[in-house]
């Protein structure tokens, strides 16, 4: 792999950029791999990665049914943040948040990691208790968080309206927190593995999973069968679709989430903000747009579609907040699937077939984990065993109820 | 936006109804028998179907009442809807 | 300054009425009929912006909505609005607008370092650079931020207000252009209801302003005239639609007052917003034409064939007098021949090498050179075009040799072809399938979305002739409106001349003497973006070879014109280098909405007064004439405290809190959730949902009870009331009320529907009034006839009767400890029984208190609150409430969870009270208990504190948490340690820290 850097740039632009080299291969698959696996969004690539770079497995495929990135990797709202409740989750999304603090050197490709701040607004005295709870359990868990009263939110934020319908009482902030480019990360993903010497296969679906004698021995796919004596399957929305061929449900439901940007405009907002009370979440990427977290649907669906009402509620919360975004406009909306269980916590787990190992439910945040996901996970399968960091989001805890219930935690007023 | 049949109302737009998941899950009567693992399935697992998918739906902003319906997943058009305690439609002509 | 550009004659201007604006600070006039664009264009005046990236001076490219370049900021202050298409602007007198994205001046732009800078900034240079040392990162961000971001946002709320509705019609035509005004026209001759919406002001499309033929111009009013006079018939200019989505739901946006200037719409909405419930969809959305990509391509003059054709034909302008015309299809000749018949000197450029000899000799009468199997190799002239150099192809068009040619002109009209507007029927969710006749995509019916009954019509389905147009459209209202049942009658279409693309020869990239990417020229697809066809061969090279990774890496396609005129030309260039053809690269989404759209405009009805509508109970005034502080509860506006001249929350609070225990204080209840419950098998399914024994319980009688899920987890809890055997009256918590209503029915409907029973949610139907304290038993007998004595009226028990005259039921239950009753009547009473009690209640100290006074006197009795003091993970054992888990039952909602593994075991959080060592010192909500203090977290939990107050009562503060295996440790000491630093050592508690044997709640 030739690094990339300022000189590189400068040499290339003298040959007038013809000798770039290709950010990732294309092979052919191989008749089998140590390890397949199955989605090449962030945390697939991440996986594999972190597999080849740190955990010694470099004979590894990942298998791409459509194009690198193109799930939920390039469908988010970028946001990252380590600022949870429960520790099993501060365990994850910290772990993460550390390595987002090192990756565009990490992988010589700049994701663009943008610790802008990332502020939740408290709007009733239930909020109020919410952020209370929560600011003192991430303080304890040694990540950083703050207490700000409206006057200060004010200061960072002057265009909010604080006497809103639901007025600001207070906010919690992650000056650790921010956004990044999410594409970037997909592709330095994807060239970091590259180089280590992991088959990156684009349109190559997985139609099956093969299973001897109650062990994973390969997958079927639109490009013939693949052996693979460990299979980690990180589909997303679509991993129900896996385990089914694998002979088996997943605590999972996967619904349309939605999102939308504006126009670009000269910077206005400079963190992230989140409002659960009233529903906004909202940052601006560098490129100038507003980018607008909307809901997701309650209906499974595989669409990629969501409701239009959800855009309207999510539209008029936001002119709520910010009246003066009310004549700025919307220039796109999409929508992804995301798969989501009861607890909103991810598995990263064993399964009941031997050697086939899950890495889903993300919900509505996996992006801000995909570094320390794939880290976690990559060195979880190395060893067939899941490490400290993913043990606690084992399938298991689905029987015997030790959920890691950050939902229930946050919601349910009085 | 869908458009929803309510088998006691008729045709109504999406936003009077709401939507909760997979139908046709009877909660088990011996709970107490039942080992985590069974009991588990019941209360979680679910098959989230990408393809033909059984599901409740409320029409939560009209009668309340709660009825079936059969919706590919993938196109999210709705086959049939129909009550609580009928038999679902075969849905075999309708196959994705 | 004068019109030196505009024509004489010809328009659909008003030459008779004068319109002043200011560009960038300088005055100019227009015509009323005019854009800004038209307008500006009028005025010779052709740089009007700075490119997003390279900061290259741009001026018009287009006529319409597809303009990617001519982005100004409209107006100024409150009414300012970026990034506006200045073709889409209506011209109004007194408009200001000005130019983005420069600095210091239109003119002269610092930022154009990034164009001599351009060599080193090709497609994702960003990811590649900026990333040492690491620290950097976020002031190189700042920089970056800074210089992108096109115009400035508003920073004062927006002045206007916008309206939304929704629509149902059998047939909706998108677009009033030949194809849609006669589907429209066909439709509206049966009884359909019929609705056709277009963006601009005038119908017409692509014929606007254009004489076809008298039949035409016949056919063309009479059919507007009587769109306009049809009931059936909502006919919307201005009205953009804006999105698809299934089951025919549009979304179109009407464009009501924009066009007469900011504040002058006196009391109409700026904007309307339609939702649309179409049966039959009929798209008419015409075509766009695509640039050619060629050297240069993006100086300011070079427009799009068919804009010049739009100036001189719509609003008698004539962008230049000197014309080149670069054409690789027969459609251009048009505009050659306009052009020159309104006066400029043309000259005519075609990539083919042989020609429809018709069209070569009417130039030659015309007196139009044409340069048959030419190219434009340059185009001189940075802050607008002056000449074009020219060289002849070689046989197979990939490079150019010979002699070359150096034609002086101001405006090159250049023609790649037409791209049908296949953006509605691709939002329907259809596939486009790729037509090499026109070299475009077009509508795949056969793989249309069956829940979105839809037909292309004209242009946008790749039918070019204003003749086929006609008559598809015509087709197609007749089909629409007969799906939905009705005949329609559909009359004569005019004859109008052939006309449309005529012959094409794909031509994607225009060569020049270097190759691509070398050499100083950029060729642009995206002009916005600052997209060249180097990026795209970059973008391959690397490895960014889908249709998507192309988007995203050079960002084409990805600019506020949404890729309008770039997004074909970019496919088939990657399709080129990679030797593919062209649907293989893949078709990009198009994305809602079509044109940016107004975020006012989607949910500016939604904020401000009718955001989300405050609830308020029958006594609500009573609260406000007592001065009460509101608090947010869910939707509801509740007392939070009734403070005293001088009083601040606290000395409120605690005068309240006493005055409970000491004398009588009234509290409205009436949001608490209430649940009218009636039915044979009622008490048998009160059995299933709360946790105790329910069927022994006396008619008259009321009980607590704690709701499950079924995880075991507590999720709401209230008294129940037995009316009758099958009769119960039941409340939840405020914020629970919908909740629980809904978990009631799911079960009743969809697990038991055999049993019979009803619910009915009466929340608003009572007014309720809680009297807590020792003096609440006199104050109510003295405006009741019930015996309230404690013999005839025991704790947990319901009396009906009449209290201040009025019907009410009256509930002897507590949530102070205190006596305490809660008297019931019917809402439209809960007025007069608030200001009856509080006029009685001035015998006895009555004193109005709000809920936080509720949550501290319930807090010294150590009553939970569900959500506050539960979260969703606990059960009734965690919370020491195993008095309330029946052990008989064999069954209820949640029961078999209790015994998994993790909800048995040992250590899980339990509540428990604590008491501070300082008796004064109040902890914060959400401290943590710690296992051992260190100087620097991490430090390990073990519980929180749910909540904390100072009780007068009790004389000092008081505390309730959750803390692991809590019920093993009263008695120890534990340590909170807060954020600040400090830490704080408590009792481990017992929960009830007033009254432990509840002797004042029976008294």
């Amino acid at each position: 792999m030739k690094a990339y850097s300022l000189f590189s740039l400068a040499r290339n632009a003298m040959s007038y950029h013809r000798n770039w080299q290709r950010v990732w291969r294309s092979p052919d698959p191989k008749k089998s791999y140590d390890v397949v696996i199955i989605g090449g969004g962030g945390h697939g690539l991440a996986t594999a990665y972190y597999l080849a770079t740190q955990c010694g497995v470099n004979n590894v495929a990942v298998l791409e049914k459509g194009w690198l990135g193109g799930g939920n990797t390039g469908r988010n709202t970028t946001i990252v943040r380590s600022n949870y409740l429960l520790d099993a989750s501060a365990g994850i999304y910290e772990h993460a948040v550390k390595l987002w603090e090192g990756l565009s050197q990490e992988l010589n490709y700049n994701v663009m990691f943008s610790q802008r701040g990332l502020l939740h607004l408290a709007h009733s005295v239930h909020d109020m208790q919410e952020i209370g709870r929560r600011g003192n359990a991430i303080y304890l868990n040694g990540i950083d968080s703050e207490f700000l009263t409206p006057q200060q939110v004010k200061e960072m934020l002057p265009i909010i309206n604080l006497n809103c319908r639901y007025p600001v009482m207070g906010g919690l902030l992650q000056k650790r927190g921010g956004t990044a480019r999410h594409d970037a990360v997909a592709w330095g993903y994807a060239r970091g593995a590259d180089a280590a010497g992991v088959d990156i296969i684009q349109n190559c679906e997985v139609t099956g999973i093969r299973v001897d004698n109650n062990k994973v021995v390969g997958v079927d796919t639109s490009r013939g069968y693949i052996g693979a004596r460990k299979v980690g399957a990180v589909a997303a929305g679509n991993s129900s679709v896996i385990a089914e061929m694998a002979g088996f449900k997943l605590p999972l439901e996967s619904y349309p989430l939605q999102a939308l940007v504006s126009e670009p405009v000269k910077p206005i907002i400079d963190c992230v903000v989140m409002s659960n009370g009233i529903h906004v979440y909202v940052s601006q990427s560098d490129k100038g747009e507003l980018v607008v977290g909307s809901g997701s649907d309650a209906y499974n669906s595989y669409s990629q579609r969501g409701s239009f009402d959800l855009i309207e509620h999510t539209v008029g919360p936001l002119c709520e907040l910010f009246p003066l975004f009310s004549r700025l406009r919307m220039l796109r909306q999409w929508a992804g699937i995301v798969d989501v269980t009861v607890d909103r916590s991810p598995i990263m787990s064993k399964s009941p077939v031997e050697n086939l190992y899950f890495n889903c439910g993300w919900g509505t945040g996996g992006f801000k984990a995909t570094p320390g996901s794939g880290h976690a996970f990559a060195h979880s399968i190395a060893n067939s065993e899941m490490n400290e960091i993913a043990a606690p989001f084992s399938i298991d805890r689905f029987n015997s109820g030790a959920l890691i219930d950050e939902g229930a935690a946050a919601a349910v007023a009085h | 936006m869908f458009i929803i049949d309510c088998p006691y109302c008729g045709k109504r737009d999406q936003t009077e109804f709401s939507c909760h998941g997979e139908a046709h899950i009877a909660r088990p009567t011996d709970t107490q028998n039942l080992t985590d693992e069974q009991w588990g399935e019941y209360v979680f697992f679910r098959s989230n179907t990408k393809g033909l998918h059984r599901e409740r739906w409320v029409h939560t902003h009209g009668c309340r009442r709660w009825f079936n319906a059969l919706r590919n997943t993938v196109t999210d058009e709705i086959f049939a809807t129909y009550r609580v305690g009928e038999v679902p439609p075969g849905a075999a002509e309708s196959q994705p | 300054m004068t019109q030196a550009q505009r024509l004489d004659s010809g328009g659909l201007i008003d030459r008779s009425k004068p319109l002043r604006f200011t560009f960038d600070g300088k005055p100019y006039t227009g015509y009323a009929g005019d854009t800004l664009a038209s307008a500006l264009l009028a005025n010779g005046v052709r740089l009007l912006g700075r490119s997003f990236k390279y900061h290259r001076p741009r001026g018009l490219i287009a006529a319409g909505s597809e303009e990617p370049n001519a982005l100004v900021q409209l107006e100024e202050g409150a009414y300012t609005e970026p990034n506006t298409r200045a073709t889409s602007v209506e011209l109004y007198d007194g408009l200001v607008a000005t130019s983005q994205n420069r600095w210091p001046s239109l003119e002269f732009d610092v930022g154009a370092v990034n164009s001599a800078l351009s060599r080193f900034l090709p497609a994702g240079f960003y990811y590649k650079t900026f990333m040492w040392p690491a620290s950097m990162w976020m002031t190189y961000e700042k920089f970056i931020r800074k210089a992108a971001g096109l115009g400035v946002s508003p920073t004062e709320p927006d002045p206007d207000v916008y309206h939304s509705t929704y629509a149902h019609c059998d047939v909706l035509v998108i677009g009033a252009g030949p194809a849609g005004l006669a589907a429209a026209a066909a439709a509206a001759t049966s009884d359909a209801r019929v609705m056709l919406v277009d963006e601009q002001s005038v119908p017409g499309g692509a014929t606007t302003g254009r004489t076809l033929s008298d039949a035409y111009t016949q056919w063309f009013e009479q059919s507007v005239s009587q769109l306009h006079n049809n009931d059936n018939v909502t006919f919307l200019p201005r009205t953009t639609l804006t999105g698809y989505f299934d089951y025919n739901y549009l979304t179109a946006v009407e464009k009501i007052t924009d066009h007469l200037g900011p504040g002058r719409g006196a009391d109409k909405p700026r904007q309307r917003f339609w939702k649309i419930r179409a049966k039959q969809v009929i798209i008419a959305a015409g075509s766009i034409e695509r640039p050619l990509v060629f050297a240069d391509n993006d100086r300011p003059g070079v427009m799009l064939a068919n804009a010049v054709d739009t100036y001189i034909n719509r609003y008698g302008v004539l962008p230049g007098n000197d014309i080149a015309v670069f054409t690789n299809n027969d459609s251009a000749y048009l505009t050659a021949l306009n052009a020159s018949a309104n006066g400029a000197k043309v000259t005519m450029v075609d990539t083919r090498k042989s020609v429809n000899a018709g069209l070569t000799s009417a130039c030659e009468d015309a007196g139009i050179k044409v340069f048959t199997g030419h190219a434009i190799t340059s185009v001189q002239g940075a802050k607008g075009v002056s000449s074009v150099r020219i060289m002849p192809l070689s046989d197979d068009s990939k490079s150019v040799a010979g002699q070359a040619w150096e034609i002086k002109c101001q405006i090159v009209a250049n023609s790649g072809g037409w791209t049908p507007s296949a953006h509605m029927f691709s939002q329907s969710g259809g596939k486009l399938r790729y037509d090499n006749a026109i070299h475009g995509f077009v509508p795949d019916m056969s793989k249309a979305k069956s829940i979105n009954p839809n037909v292309s019509a004209g242009a946008c389905n790749g039918s070019f002739s204003t003749a086929k147009c006609l008559q598809e459209g015509s087709q197609a209202g007749v089909a629409a409106a007969a799906a939905c049942g009705y005949q329609s009658t559909p009359g004569a279409l005019p004859a109008v001349e052939e006309d449309g693309l005529g012959g094409i020869e794909a031509m994607w990239l225009v060569p020049t003497v270097h190759p691509v990417g070398e050499g100083s020229a950029k060729h642009f697809h995206d002009f916005q973006n600052d997209v060249t066809a180097a990026d795209i061969h970059l973008a391959a090279r690397e490895g960014f070879l889908s249709v998507e990774h192309l988007k995203r890496y050079t960002t084409t396609g990805m600019a506020t014109d949404q890729g309008k005129t770039s997004n074909l030309n970019a496919l088939a260039i990657m399709a080129d280098i990679r030797g593919a053809q062209i649907p293989e690269v893949g078709t990009t989404t198009f994305r809602p909405p079509f044109t940016p759209l107004t975020f006012g405009a989607i949910g500016g009805q939604e904020s401000g007064e009718l955001f989300i509508q405050e609830r308020h109970t029958p006594m609500h005034g009573c609260h406000v004439q007592s001065g009460a502080v509101f608090e947010d509860v869910g939707d509801w506006k509740r007392p939070w405290y009734y403070p005293k001249a001088g009083e601040d929350m606290h000395a409120a609070v605690q005068r309240e809190s006493l005055a409970v225990r000491q004398s009588v204080g009234m509290l409205d209840a009436s949001t608490l959730g209430k649940i009218d419950i009636q039915g044979r098998d009622a008490a048998a399914f009160l059995e299933m949902i709360y946790t105790n024994n329910w069927k022994n319980l006396g008619v008259g009688r009321c009980r607590y009870g704690l709701m499950l899920n079924e995880h075991g987890m507590i999720f709401d809890d209230g008294v129940t009331t037995r009316l009758a055997d099958d009769h119960f009256h039941m409340t939840t918590t405020t914020g629970g009320a919908a909740r629980v209503l809904g978990w009631l029915e799911e079960w009743l409907q969809t697990e038991w529907p055999e049993m019979q029973v009803y619910c009915t949610s009466v929340t608003e139907q009572w007014a309720v009034a809680a009297l807590n304290g020792p003096r609440a038993r006199e104050l109510l007998q003295s405006v009741t006839d019930i015996d309230c004595s404690a013999e005839a009226f025991p704790f947990m028990s319901m009396r009906e009767g009449k209290v201040a005259g009025i019907p009410a039921r009256v509930f002897r239950i507590s949530f102070t400890g205190e006596l305490a009753y809660e008297i019931n009547v019917p809402a439209r009473y809960g007025r007069q029984l608030w200001q009856a009690l509080q006029q009685a209640g001035k015998a006895h100290s009555l004193c109005l208190y709000g809920t936080e006074t509720m949550h501290v006197i319930r807090a010294e009795k150590g009553f939970i609150i569900v959500g506050q003091d539960t979260d969703g993970t606990v059960t009734p054992l965690d919370m020491d409430m195993d008095w309330i888990v029946s052990k008989t039952k064999p069954d209820f909602i949640g029961k078999r969870s209790f015994v998994r593994s993790d909800t048995n075991r040992q250590g899980r959080p339990q509540f428990v009270g604590l008491l501070t060592k300082d008796p004064q010192v109040v902890l914060p909500e959400g401290a943590h208990i710690v296992a051992e203090v260190k100087d620097a977290p991490p430090m390990k939990t073990l519980g929180h504190v749910t909540s904390s107050y100072m009780s007068p009562n009790a004389e000092r503060s008081i505390a309730l948490a959750l803390l692991n295996n809590g019920l093993q440790r009263k008695g120890d000491t534990v340590t909170i340690r807060l954020m600040n630093g400090d830490v704080v050592d408590a009792i481990v508690t017992d929960p009830v820290f007033i009254d432990k044997e509840g002797v004042r709640v029976r008294g």
